[in-house]
């Protein structure tokens, strides 16, 4: 089995690498920005990290928007966090990016979401570490992991709930000064908002039922 | 469901091999950094820091091998820090296996590294560490309490205000700050409650607090009385005085939201 980790030469694919090596290792992992390579593989993971710009740009240098949108066709694949948030149809960083549109709706920045006021919490941004998430729908991917399990997140840009109109799409959810998008997908996409690579047994555990899953 | 306080054990890393000063200064061996890092991963760290404390270039290489090491066996945040002084620096670490880069001296030299850095890797990736030090020679007759920042493995003193400091490295692009008091650290007399809220209060990024832990409800008031997201420990973990696991307990007893 073949699966290629989608490289735009940000941030740290190794984790990724890694962490799918060590729940599958007779796979054939390979880091890559090969369009070929990406086409032949059997499963994807589009990884992503830092601003949203700068990843599309990069995937347009690369040349790899074609096979991305043909595997999200295609095959069973992964999206983590930017490579997440580049699904819906727009987000708001960098000036305004529009995405790959799969998913409706748009990300924005946190603060868009939090109470403001002397009052209100103070939540930092990004919100940066552990946090539950709710497993709203089933999905092979879920397997073997207790509902309102930890995940580790990163970010400051998040897929709110409620402007996303998809609601059978939405198979996690968590809770930052609101509730957003923690796991979303349709027929052999799916994608997380926190790193599975960083998220110890239980993020182990839903990268090898990625490995296993056949897409449906 | 808010999210979890983390606890990070920190492993001061000299030449390849954990030791633990006091003070910045006398060193005990606490082992392997690879097995040291897999211990506390089974236990349920949140996150694992490394800080390499060699002086000289040469040997760090030795340091990209241990985190290249634990990073293939440790599915968790890795940050790591010590001697970074150029983008390049950054991307062999990140590229090593770390998460998360930890940037103290180079800095205060040159804050402009820290625009560079989280605008080339993402602010998510660069922690800035700041060594405090409680001072009168920066009292503005307010009554407030000063600390003044060091570097060099708090050797130099600079004249610089930490709670400023660390404002002025939030909007610069620090992902998050490491707040060591080198008043505690290594004295197991508690963190410095009163700079940990002050840089708190004053900044929007998550601070870590670092310095004095000796036991475990010092965890518990760094987070609710000095207001940390994440509370940092070396020597309670690495001697066997307390597990990761009873440390989280002991905050959860506390009411401290923790991932168990």
């Amino acid at each position: 089995m073949q699966i290629a980790v989608i490289d735009l030469g940000i941030g740290n694919l190794r984790s990724v690498e890694q962490a799918l090596n060590a729940v599958a290792p007779n796979a054939n992992v390979l880091v890559t920005s090969d369009a070929a390579a990406i086409d032949q593989a059997d499963r994807v993971v589009m990884p992503g990290q830092g601003a949203v710009g700068t990843w599309f740009n990069a995937l347009s240098e690369r040349g790899l928007e074609q096979v991305v949108r043909d595997s999200l066709d295609s095959k069973p694949m992964l999206g983590i966090c930017v490579g997440m948030q580049a699904l819906f149809g727009h987000c708001e960083e960098d000036g305004g990016v529009d995405g790959l549109g799969l998913f409706s709706g748009e990300v924005r920045h946190f603060s868009n979401f939090h109470q403001q006021g002397p009052a209100a919490p103070r939540l930092k941004i990004p919100q940066m570490g552990w946090n539950q998430v709710s497993q709203r729908l089933d999905h092979a991917l879920w397997q073997g992991i207790d509902d309102q399990s930890h995940f580790y997140f990163v970010h400051s840009f998040c897929a709110n709930l409620n402007l996303n109109a998809e609601q059978d799409c939405i198979y996690g959810e968590a809770n930052y000064g609101h509730q957003f998008i923690a796991a979303v997908g349709r027929e052999n996409v799916f994608a997380v908002q926190f790193h599975p690579e960083k998220s110890h047994n239980d993020g182990l555990q839903l990268l090898k039922n990625f490995t296993q899953w056949n897409g449906k | 469901m808010p999210l979890a306080k983390r606890i990070i054990p920190c492993l001061d890393v000299d030449n390849g091999r954990v030791v633990k000063g006091v003070n910045f200064v006398g060193i005990r061996d606490a082992g392997d950094p690879v097995e040291v890092a897999k211990r506390y991963n089974q236990q349920g760290a949140d996150e694992i820091t490394f800080l390499d404390i060699t002086a000289t270039s040469d040997k760090r290489d030795t340091l990209l091998h241990v985190v290249e090491e634990v990073a293939s066996e440790v599915f968790i945040p890795l940050t790591v820090g010590g001697g970074v002084r150029e983008l390049q620096d950054v991307h062999n670490l990140l590229n090593a296996g770390a998460d998360k880069i930890s940037v103290n001296s180079t800095a205060v030299f040159k804050p402009e590294f820290i625009r560079e850095a989280s605008s080339h890797f993402g602010s998510q990736c660069i922690v800035v560490a700041i060594d405090a030090k409680q001072t009168q020679w920066l009292d503005k007759g307010d009554g407030q309490d000063r600390w003044e920042i060091f570097t060099h493995g708090g050797r130099k003193a600079t004249g610089i205000d930490a709670v400023e400091w660390a404002i002025k490295m939030a909007d610069y692009g620090a992902g998050e700050i490491l707040l060591t008091s080198m008043d505690g650290d290594g004295t197991k007399a508690g963190y410095d409650l009163k700079l940990t809220k002050a840089v708190s209060d004053a900044t929007l990024v998550p601070i870590i607090a670092s310095g004095g832990v000796g036991n475990l409800e010092h965890l518990v008031e760094g987070v609710k009385l000095g207001g940390a997201d994440a509370v940092l420990a070396a020597s309670i973990f690495h001697f066997g005085e307390y597990t990761v696991q009873q440390a989280k307990q002991a905050m959860r007893d506390a009411g401290v939201e923790i991932r168990l």
